[in-house]
């Protein structure tokens, strides 16, 4: 079954035309990803290695059947194109591109959030889902991951690349690894994917990786804790980062004693969460708890 | 971006925010004539991108230009919490009958922007919230729709602002929420808003931090940002388009992807050391990059040894493989250099390190190894 994307998956590609987007598009069509149709205004009726280009994302749909968008547009027109999947009846989107402006993302995804039609929005500044063996859509090597019980949240993209690696060279293969990305306003957060993990019969264990800033590891843990019955085990980076410093993402901040590595820590272990202090540690925990 | 407290106060001013009458000064005559300008008491406020410079005495009241001057004289070139001060903001000072905090940032948990109002204000926020969090209003701006007058209302009941600052203080919460907007902000910290003894309420001080990505569509941020110091290594990193920090330790890091470098550092940490830097060459990065990222962190004299965790996605290890041969074959490499990389095209990358090599160049398989190694070299002669 795997959450979000999986054989179902019809995808259209936001921003196919583009040398990043072709790139990945190609990339995950190899993995096994059913893409159906690409989006770039202006250039409808074209095609990109036979995978045909469409003006709208409304048409791509009327056209293909496509449920799933993958937005690869540059920042300043990323609202835009997540609305336009949206608003076109797409039923999950996964924007990779980083730098959109935060309140661009707040409107947008208010208006994902209020329509209550069940949508699911990852990212942006994510690097996409991927279901082993099923479908993969962004930007994650599909050569690390292997297919297997658990599965994977995480605000980081490499981060989540070594952790997985671990994972599978343990022998420990997944359901689907989710990279909610690092910007201040998500799509989707950890409690949104965790509550699909709860309920998805292949996922038998959950990995959240967090870092510094905000609180959503925090509320993921004291969620967790009255939620879930699948056991969890935890990463947070971070442990060292300085206060005051912005480390890397736009949401990797520690502000005066918010958000520091140590209080997530406390947090996830006080809900009875294992927490590895290392990459390789996380994926020893995971290999024990499955024995 | 983080803005200096007088470039907060033009942004608010523009917006029609009523902040204090002032003017910024870069050495004692400056401050004098500004004084003079203004007229009767000032206040000489260091310009820093950094809390507490009251605590550190940054901060000195003038009864007339000749205070003003000597005030802006010892507080020029003071060192706050290892920022240089230079510039002083010079403002008419007032009788304040009490200080309130104010402020609206973008909220992650609720994904939209929070508005706090507190009537314990002139103390840090963070210490009202621990000791008395019924003190502080909230309320939730819907993003779609914007504020309403009755959320300025809430909060200016729910913290029990006086009755006398209410109808202002009102009217103010609309339009700090319009400059936040306008603006994309991500912070505006008004701490203390103040009721003045003309009845008047002010925003005495101003925390704004403004939304980078947005710059595209705000001509003004790159002037606004021109007067911010930045570390001269700091600067070099940002034209090359490297991410970096520097931090205070003698292990060199360079990695890709914020979340494996600060992973990194903590690895560093575990294994007995201590980073000198937060250096992300990010997604794709090419061999130029990956030159440029070593040329940057060993022109530092404190680093030891350099540490290069790479796990390639969108990056190719080959292209980093060849970035740090040339590096070595341009630079005067004189600390090792310990190399880890996995992923997209690893044993090719691997395998073009180990056919030039040099001794201080060297390969470890994991990221765990490879850190003890660093650290070890690092201290290879101190210990």
């Amino acid at each position: 079954m795997a959450i979000l994307i999986g054989r179902d998956t019809r995808l259209v590609v936001q921003g196919l035309t583009g040398r990043e987007g072709s790139f990945h598009a190609k990339r995950n069509q190899e993995y096994g990803t059913d893409l159906v149709a690409g989006v770039t205004p202006g250039k409808g009726g074209s095609d990109v290695s036979g995978t045909p280009v469409f003006d709208t994302v409304e048409r791509a749909v009327s056209e293909t059947g496509a449920n799933a968008a993958l937005v690869f547009v540059p920042p300043r027109f990323a609202a835009d194109a997540i609305l336009e999947a949206h608003d076109a009846g797409i039923e999950v989107i996964i924007a990779v591109t980083e730098g959109v402006p935060a309140l661009d993302m707040a409107r947008a995804v208010a208006h994902v959030r209020a329509s209550g039609n069940g949508v699911y929005l990852i990212g942006p500044n994510c690097p996409g889902v991927i279901s082993p063996g099923l479908a993969n859509v962004g930007i994650i090597p599909g050569e690390i991951c292997s297919e297997g019980p658990v599965g994977l949240v995480s605000r980081s993209g490499t981060l989540t690349y070594q952790i997985v690696h671990e994972l599978t060279q343990k022998g420990v293969g997944q359901s689907t690894c989710v990279g909610i990305g690092g910007d201040p306003i998500p799509g989707s957060n950890f409690i949104d994917i965790l509550t699909l993990f709860e309920d998805d019969q292949d996922t038998e264990l959950v990995v959240v990786v967090g870092e510094i800033g905000g609180d959503a590891e925090e509320r993921a843990a004291e969620w967790s804790k009255a939620n879930m019955t699948k056991p969890i085990v935890a990463y947070v980076a971070g442990l060292t980062a300085p206060e005051g410093k912005r480390m890397g993402h736009a949401g990797a901040i520690v502000s005066g004693s918010k958000g520091t590595a140590k209080a997530k820590i406390e947090a996830l272990e006080g809900a009875g969460i294992r927490v590895g202090r290392n990459p390789t540690e996380v994926a020893e925990i995971v290999a024990e708890i499955k024995g | 971006m983080d803005l200096f407290e007088y470039q907060g106060k033009e942004l608010l001013r523009k917006f029609e925010v009523p902040v204090p009458e002032g003017r910024v000064a870069t050495n004692p005559d400056e401050a004098r004539a500004a004084a003079e300008g203004l007229g009767g008491k000032v206040v000489v406020k260091a310009q820093v991108q950094v809390g507490g410079r009251g605590k550190a005495g940054g901060i000195k009241l003038a009864s007339n230009p000749d205070e003003a001057s000597s005030a802006a004289e010892q507080i020029l070139g003071m060192d706050i919490k290892g920022h240089v001060v230079k510039r002083v903001l010079i403002e008419r000072a007032g009788i304040i009958e009490s200080e309130y905090y104010l402020s609206f940032l973008l909220d992650r948990s609720e994904r939209d922007v929070l508005g706090m109002m507190s009537a314990k204000g002139g103390i840090d926020i963070e210490e009202v919230a621990e000791t008395d969090p019924d003190a502080i209003a909230r309320v939730h701006i819907p993003p779609l729709l914007g504020i309403s007058d009755f959320h300025a209302r809430e909060l200016v009941f729910g913290a029990g602002i006086d009755a006398a600052a209410r109808k202002e203080a009102i009217a103010i919460i609309p339009t700090l929420y319009r400059a936040f907007v306008e603006s994309d902000a991500s912070l505006i910290e008004v701490n203390p808003l103040v009721l003045m003894d003309t009845g008047r309420v002010v925003a005495l001080d101003a925390k704004v931090t403004l939304d980078d990505s947005a710059d595209y569509r705000h001509p003004y941020f790159s002037e606004l940002k021109s007067a911010h110091e930045v570390p001269e290594q700091e600067r070099l990193a940002k034209e090359k388009g490297l991410n970096f920090i520097k931090l205070q330790g003698d292990v060199g890091i360079i990695g890709n992807g914020a979340g494996l470098v600060m992973s990194t550092l903590d690895v560093v940490k575990a294994a007995g050391g201590d980073s000198a830097n937060f250096l992300d060459v990010g997604g794709g990065a090419g061999a130029e990059l990956l030159s440029n990222a070593l040329e940057i962190i060993t022109s530092d004299k404190a680093v030891k040894a350099v540490l290069v965790n790479i796990f390639g996605g969108i990056t190719r290890c080959d292209l980093v493989a060849e970035g740090i041969i040339d590096a070595f074959g341009r630079l005067d490499m004189k600390v090792p250099v310990v190399v880890r990389l996995d992923g997209t095209n690893a044993e090719q990358g691997r395998k073009m390190l180990a056919d030039a090599p040099d001794e201080l160049l060297i390969a470890e398989k994991t990221m765990l190894g490879a850190a003890e190694k660093a650290v070890a070299l690092a201290h290879r002669g101190t210990d």
